[in-house]
């Protein structure tokens, strides 16, 4: 808590909202221990865990995205005595990153189309074509990849 | 390799996608995402070990801090919520889906169904029901009986699944990998 105010009010406030998405479990747990007048146990595990959940995200917002991957690629690194490249997985992480924004553009722009056509509601429909362009997608940067050197292992495929 | 690097970010890209496009609610008042959907397809479109990886990367980086997980939740506390087992349970769920897939030689569509049936509801509930039981102190029955809800939908999923990929087999069997 004095961890959360060390960083100032609007800081400690959004910490109080990350904890925002455990209020059913706390409910049920408070109601189920209330029925069974255990109201001690039911605080204690409340409690822990609303704390464990708090340093975690204390962790979460005190350390940017490229500090977290800088440190995952180092416990990786390893891995490279025994001969395995990390540079896939590099490649990887950045694809990843990079086609989130991307296929949430798409997927709302086909959302948008199937509304501007169709009386139903349901947004399952563009599961499938949204599957596919993205598996089209993959082919092409694959092959973009594969023309400027590949994601460098000896390994052909 | 590039094929498999790429295909492995993209899906892992689509799930968070599926995730973050606005909840679809069934007709009894259950909310579902289609997260788990992506998990499911993970394993049946790329098969065990690359979908396993797409889902592995997905976590990964939501750990990491990525908002990407539906309702935008992502960071190290998630280790410490009563979902952990759930969140463990993507990249298991997602390599039994692919490894069933890659077995069960039938149609595709009936396939489907066994793949992400086994992978996204069994490989997903006995972790995250184990996981959910030792955060809450409570027995294993008693978890089960929280995310018992949630089943129903996981259900409908698995249909959705099944259709969806035989959609895409039909389309281009190619890109079928668990397939080929």
């Amino acid at each position: 808590m004095a961890l959360y105010l060390a960083q100032g009010w609007s800081f400690a406030r959004f910490g109080a909202r990350m904890l925002w998405p455990l209020w059913p479990f706390v409910a049920i747990i408070a109601l189920y221990h209330g029925v069974t007048n255990d109201i001690e146990t039911g605080g204690e595990i409340i409690l822990r865990m609303l704390i464990a959940v708090a340093l975690a995200n204390l962790v979460t917002m005190t350390t940017t995205l490229n500090d977290m991957i800088d440190v995952l690629m180092r416990l990786l690194r390893p891995l490279n005595w025994f001969g395995v490249s990390t540079k896939p997985v590099a490649i990887t992480i950045a694809l990843f990153i990079r086609f989130i924004p991307t296929l949430i553009d798409r997927s709302i722009t086909m959302l948008a189309a199937l509304r501007a056509r169709s009386a139903g509601k349901s947004g399952w429909r563009i599961i499938v074509p949204l599957t596919l362009s993205v598996l089209n997608d993959a082919e092409h940067v694959a092959n973009a990849l594969r023309a400027r050197g590949g994601v460098g292992t000896k390994d052909k495929g | 390799m590039e094929r498999s690097t790429v295909l492995i970010a993209v899906l892992a890209a689509l799930v968070a996608a599926l995730g973050l496009v606005p909840k679809f609610t069934l007709a009894f008042g259950v909310p579902i995402t289609a997260q788990s959907l992506g998990i499911m397809m993970c394993g049946t479109v790329l098969g065990a070990k690359r979908g396993g990886a797409a889902a592995f990367l997905f976590i990964v980086l939501t750990l990491a801090g990525l908002p990407l997980l539906a309702g935008g939740r992502g960071g190290l506390g998630l280790l410490s919520g009563p979902s952990v087992g759930f969140i463990i349970g993507f990249p298991l769920a997602a390599f039994v889906t692919g490894w069933v897939m890659e077995r069960v030689q039938t149609n595709v569509l009936t396939s489907s169904f066994i793949a992400s049936f086994m992978g996204g509801v069994v490989a997903l509930y006995i972790p995250g029901v184990i996981g959910m039981a030792l955060i809450l102190d409570k027995s294993l029955m008693a978890a089960f009986g929280l995310v018992s809800a949630f089943v129903i939908g996981d259900l409908v999923k698995v249909v959705i699944c099944g259709f969806v990929t035989q959609a895409i087999y039909r389309a281009q069997p190619e890109k079928v990998l668990s397939r080929s």
